[in-house]
C-alpha cells in the first residue's frame, strides 16, 4: 500500500499562490524516507504558517529523532494559507506533508504541536483538508492518531473532541515510547484496532486520552469532576522530562529553509526550564526543574549546526538565557572561536538583572548589535512583587545604563497589562519608568540619540500556574489602561520622542483566555469560529474578535457559562479546574499558597541558589536539579 | 579582488525560489562551502555577491548567473564544485569562471525561453504565433508595483516558434502531450516577460492555452548578431579578457 506523492496535483496550484516555495519542501537536511520500509509513520504539525513554523525547535528535534529510528519516518506539514486552501478544496488535494508530498491521513499519527492556543481553528483545517473527521469519536481505523503536544497541551480540554491523545512535556522520549508501542501493536496485527492501540498508550500514564475520562458538571456549570470511564486508566496523566540535555543534543541538522522564516538563525537550547518563579509565567512553572546543557555540549552544537546549515547568527535560547550557570564562558568561548567570521550571537531572553558589561561586549564582538529586550513585566514595584518578577527599578537602570554605554541606541522593554491586582497607576508607573532609562541613558553617552520602546501585551491567566484562579482583566479596561499610558508618554515633551510605544489591544487575550482555561464544552466555541471561517487566529489581519464572540454566544447558548465565565471570573481554592488531573508535578497547595503570596506581595527566591520551597516537581518527577559551573572552557576550533 | 562569474540552475521544485530566496541559500552555500567571501565594509556588513537578471518565481532556468567577490584567489573549478555541493538539489552550480574587466549584466541582453503548454492544440499556437509575429505591436496590459502598465510585447521578440520534441522540462513530469513554444527576447525596460508574450498571443489570436505554462529560461547573453540567439557571456572571461 505505498502511498503516492501529491506533488503532481499540487504543482499547479502552486503558480497561483503567494509565496509557493513554502510548500515545496527541499529544505537542507529535510529528509524523505521511503515509506514502505517504515511501519511506524508520523506527520509532525506546526499549526501555523510555514514561515512561523519551520524554525519551531520542538518540531526540529522530534523529526531529526525519529527520523533516527529504524522502522520510523517522521514528515512535516505546516497551515497552508486560505489562497491554497480554496485551490485544494476546488481541485480535491489533500492535506499533505511537505517532505513527502504524501496525503496526511495515510500517516500513522498526526503529531500536532500547539505552542500556544492560537493554532486551534488550524488544526481544524486541517483535519478537514486532510479527510480526517473533525471529532476523534467519527474517526476509524484508517485515520491516524491526532496526538497533541507543546505548551498549550497542559490543557488540552478545549480540543478534547478533536483529538484522540495528547502528552505532556518534554517530546524525546515519549515520542519514541509511543513509537515503539504502535510498532509492537502493528506486529500484531494491530489487534483491537484504534481503541486497543489508544488504550495501551493511555495505561502507561505518560499518554492522555481524553475520551477515556468523563467530565461531570455541578449545575451551576462547574466541573465536579474528572474520572476515567474504563479500567486500567490512570486517574492522573503526568508529563514528561529529559534529564541530562547533554544526552540529547538536538537538532544536529538543523533545517535549512528557502522560504523566508521568522527566525534565520541556529538555535541552541542552552537549557530547558526556569525556576525564576515569575507567577505569571506557565513556560517557568510546567518545565521545571533548571536542566542545563555542558558548555562542551553547546560548543559542539554550534560548531555542527553552523556547519551543516551556514546561519550566520547562533541564537543561545532558553527561558533566561543569561542565567546559564557559565554564560560567561559560553559567550566569550563563542565569540572567540567565531571571531572574524561574521557569525554573530543573540541570546533572545535576557533577564534585567543578569545582564552585564561582560555580556554586553561579547555579544557585539562581531561589530553586530542584535536587539536588547529587557522584560520587567510589571510597571510598579509592587506589581512586580505580586508577579514574582523580583527585579528592581535599580536593576534595570543599571543595565540599560550598560547597555547604552556599550554602543546600544536603543533597547526595548516588555510589560504586562491587566496582571491580578493592577490599578491605574502601575501601568502608569511604566512611563515614569521609561523616562528614567531614557534620563540615565543621556547621562550615560553624553547624546540625546538613544530610545527605548515600550511593548506592552494583555495578560492571559495560564493553567499550572498561581494565577490560574485569577480572574482576568476585562478588556475595556486593559484597552482604557494602555491608552493611558500611551498619553502619558506622548505628553512628555522632554523624554516623550525618545519613548517608541507598542501595544496590542486587550480583546485577543480574552480570546486566548478563553482556550488557555477553558473546558471542554469550549470546543464547540472552535469549532463554531472555524466554521465560520476562522483561520490564522495570531495573526491580526485573520483574527477577529466579534466571530469568536458571535460563536461563544450560539455555541454556550444552553450552558450555564459564558466567556466571562471562563475568563474574568476569579475561581475558589477548591473548584475543579478543567487541567486538575493532567499534572505537571506541581503540588497544588503551594500553587495556592503562591497566589495568596502574590495577593499579599510576598516574594519567593529561585531554588537554584536558595533551598528548596517545595513546589512539588521534583519529588513527583522524580527530577533535579541540574546546573554547573563544570569549570570547562570552550577550545579554539583547530582550523583545517 | 578576485571576482567569480557563477552559471547556476533553478530546476524542478526549486524554480519556485524568490531571488530573495535564492540570495539567501547562495549566501548560507557560500559560507558552508568555505569560499573566502569578501565582505562590505560598514556598521552592518554584507557579503559581495551580486545577481543579474534574475527570473521571476515559478520559472525555471538553465541560465541564472550571479558575481561573487573573494578575499583571496580560488581555482574556479574548485569553487564550482563546492558551491554546487552546498546548495540544495534544483540550485545547481553549473560554471564558475574568473572575472575579466566589464560588467556581467551589460552583457546579459536577451534570453532564450521555452515554453510549455500542457493540454494546448498546436494547430490554433502556429496560428498564433504567425499572426503574433506578423503584427509590428502587440501591447499588453500587467499588474506592476506601480499599477496596471500597458506597453508592447511585440518588438522585443526576437524569434518565436512551436518547436518539436521533448525540450528541456526542468525536472517536471509532464505526461500529457503539450505544445512547447520557444522565443528570444530582447531584455528592455520595460522587462517582456514569457507570459507576456502569452497574453499577447491571447490578444492578436485568442490562443488560450488550459493550463499554466511550464517556463524555462534556456540561455542568457549577448544577441548573436547573425544567428540573433543568445551567446555565451563568460566567452571574453574565458579568453583571459582578448576577445
Amino acid at each position: 500500500m505505498s502511498v503516492e506523492s501529491l506533488f503532481p496535483r499540487l504543482e499547479p496550484l502552486l503558480p497561483k499562490v503567494q509565496k509557493p516555495i513554502q510548500y515545496v519542501g527541499g529544505e537542507l537536511n529535510s529528509t524523505v524516507k521511503d515509506w514502505d520500509e517504515a511501519t511506524v509513520r508520523w506527520a509532525l504539525m506546526y499549526p501555523d504558517a510555514y514561515e512561523v513554523g519551520l524554525p519551531n525547535q520542538g518540531v526540529q528535534i522530534l523529526y531529526e529523532i525519529l527520523n533516527e529510528l529504524p522502522e520510523t519516518l517522521a514528515e512535516r506539514t505546516y497551515a497552508v494559507w486560505p489562497d491554497l486552501e480554496a485551490l485544494m478544496r476546488s481541485e480535491g488535494v489533500p492535506q499533505f506533508t511537505v517532505d513527502g508530498h504524501r496525503p496526511v491521513r495515510a500517516f500513522d499519527i498526526l503529531g500536532v504541536s500547539f505552542a500556544t492556543e492560537l493554532g486551534y481553528t488550524n488544526l481544524l483545517t486541517a483535519l478537514d483538508l486532510a479527510g480526517i473527521p473533525l471529532e476523534a469519536a467519527d474517526r476509524t481505523d484508517e485515520d491516524p492518531i491526532v496526538l497533541a503536544g507543546g505548551h498549550a497541551a497542559f490543557n488540552p480540554e478545549p480540543i478534547a473532541d478533536f483529538l484522540d491523545a495528547a502528552v505532556l512535556g518534554d517530546g524525546e522520549q515519549i515520542a519514541i515510547a509511543i513509537s515503539e508501542v504502535l510498532r509492537e501493536w502493528k506486529a500484531e496485527g494491530s489487534p483491537g484496532g484504534r481503541d486497543e492501540l489508544l488504550m495501551r498508550l493511555a495505561s502507561t500514564g505518560g499518554v492522555y486520552v481524553p475520551k477515556f475520562y468523563d467530565v461531570e458538571y455541578h449545575p451551576d456549570g462547574r466541573i465536579m469532576r474528572v474520572v476515567p470511564n474504563r479500567d486500567g486508566v490512570p486517574t492522573r496523566v503526568f508529563k514528561h522530562t529529559v534529564m541530562d540535555l547533554d544526552e540529547w543534543p538536538y537538532p544536529k541538522k538543523p533545517l535549512v529553509p528557502l522560504a523566508e522564516t521568522v527566525h534565520e538563525r541556529f538555535s541552541v537550547e542552552i537549557f530547558r526550564g526556569c525556576t525564576r518563579g515569575c507567577r505569571f509565567c506557565q513556560a517557568g512553572m510546567i518545565t521545571r526543574p533548571v536542566r542545563e546543557r555542558s558548555i562542551t555540549t553547546i560548543g559542539d552544537m554550534v560548531e555542527a549546526g553552523i556547519r551543516e546549515s551556514g546561519f550566520s547568527e547562533v541564537g543561545l535560547l532558553s527561558l533566561s538565557s543569561a542565567d546559564h550557570s557559565e554564560i560567561a564562558d559560553v559567550t566569550r568561548g563563542l565569540a572567540d572561536r567565531y571571531e572574524g567570521s561574521q557569525v554573530g550571537l543573540s541570546l533572545p531572553s535576557t533577564r534585567v538583572d543578569a545582564f552585564n558589561i561582560d555580556l554586553a561586549n561579547e555579544l557585539s564582538r562581531n561589530g553586530r548589535r542584535s536587539g536588547l529586550t529587557f522584560a520587567p513585566e510589571g510597571g510598579s514595584e509592587r506589581m512586580r512583587k505580586v508577579i514574582n518578577k523580583m527585579v528592581t527599578e535599580e536593576d534595570l537602570i543599571r543595565t540599560v545604563t550598560t547597555a547604552y554605554s556599550n554602543g546600544w541606541r536603543q533597547v526595548k522593554l516588555y510589560f504586562m497589562c491587566g496582571l491580578p491586582t493592577e490599578e491605574d497607576e502601575d501601568v502608569l508607573g511604566i512611563a515614569d519608568l521609561a523616562k528614567k532609562v531614557i534620563k540615565a541613558g543621556r547621562e550615560a553617552t553624553g547624546s540625546r540619540d538613544i530610545r527605548c520602546t515600550v511593548s506592552i501585551g494583555g495578560f492571559v491567566p495560564k493553567p499550572h500556574t498561581p494565577f490560574q484562579w485569577a480572574a482576568q482583566c476585562d478588556h475595556e479596561t486593559v484597552d482604557r489602561r494602555l491608552r493611558a499610558l500611551r498619553d502619558a508618554l506622548r505628553s512628555d515633551k522632554e523624554y516623550g520622542r525618545a519613548i517608541g510605544y507598542r501595544y496590542h489591544d486587550g480583546k485577543p487575550s480574552i480570546v486566548e483566555g478563553l482556550l488557555s482555561r477553558g473546558d471542554r464544552r469550549v470546543g464547540r466555541v472552535i469549532r463554531a469560529v472555524w466554521e465560520d471561517g476562522g483561520r490564522f487566529d495570531g495573526w491580526s489581519e485573520h483574527f477577529s474578535f466579534e466571530r469568536w464572540m458571535a460563536a461563544a454566544e450560539r455555541a454556550l447558548a444552553d450552558e450555564p457559562v459564558d466567556v466571562d465565565w471562563y475568563t474574568t471570573r476569579e475561581r475558589d481554592e477548591h473548584e475543579v479546574l478543567p487541567w486538575d488531573h493532567l499534572d505537571a508535578g506541581l503540588d497544588r497547595e503551594w500553587l495556592w499558597q503562591d497566589w495568596q503570596d502574590a495577593l499579599n506581595t510576598v516574594e519567593v527566591e529561585d531554588c537554584r541558589w536558595t533551598p528548596c520551597y517545595d513546589c512539588g516537581v521534583c519529588p513527583t518527577m522524580g527530577t533535579e536539579i541540574q546546573i554547573g559551573p563544570t569549570g570547562r572552557k570552550l577550545l579554539p576550533l583547530t582550523v583545517i | 579582488m578576485q571576482r567569480l562569474r557563477v552559471r547556476y540552475a533553478k530546476r524542478g521544485r526549486l524554480r519556485f525560489t524568490s531571488h530573495r530566496d535564492i540570495s539567501r541559500a547562495v549566501e548560507r552555500a557560500v559560507r558552508r562551502a568555505g569560499i573566502p567571501v569578501a565582505y562590505s565594509a560598514g556598521f552592518s556588513p554584507h557579503p559581495k555577491i551580486s545577481y543579474a537578471g534574475a527570473a521571476p518565481t515559478g520559472v525555471a532556468s538553465e541560465a541564472e548567473y550571479l558575481e561573487i567577490g573573494v578575499n583571496r584567489p580560488c581555482d574556479p573549478r574548485q569553487v564550482r564544485d563546492d558551491l554546487d555541493a552546498s546548495l540544495p538539489p534544483g540550485l545547481d552550480v553549473l560554471d564558475v569562471v574568473e572575472a575579466r574587466d566589464g560588467n556581467l549584466a551589460d552583457r546579459l541582453e536577451g534570453s532564450m525561453w521555452e515554453l510549455r503548454l500542457p493540454g494546448a492544440d498546436p494547430g490554433e499556437a502556429e496560428r498564433a504565433v504567425k499572426e503574433f509575429l506578423a503584427a509590428d505591436l502587440v501591447e499588453v496590459e500587467r499588474l506592476t508595483k506601480k499599477g496596471m502598465r500597458r506597453f508592447d510585447a511585440r518588438q522585443a521578440v526576437r524569434s518565436l516558434a512551436v518547436v518539436e520534441g521533448p525540450g528541456i522540462t526542468a525536472g517536471q513530469e509532464t505526461v500529457q502531450p503539450c505544445v512547447i513554444l520557444r522565443m528570444v527576447v530582447r531584455h528592455e525596460t520595460p522587462a517582456v516577460r514569457p507570459d507576456d508574450v502569452l497574453m499577447g498571443l491571447r490578444l492578436v489570436a485568442g490562443f488560450a492555452p488550459p493550463s499554466p505554462a511550464a517556463v524555462t529560461r534556456l540561455a542568457q547573453g549577448p544577441l548573436d548578431a547573425m544567428t540573433g540567439e543568445p551567446a555565451d557571456p563568460f566567452a571574453f572571461d574565458r579568453a583571459g579578457g582578448d576577445l
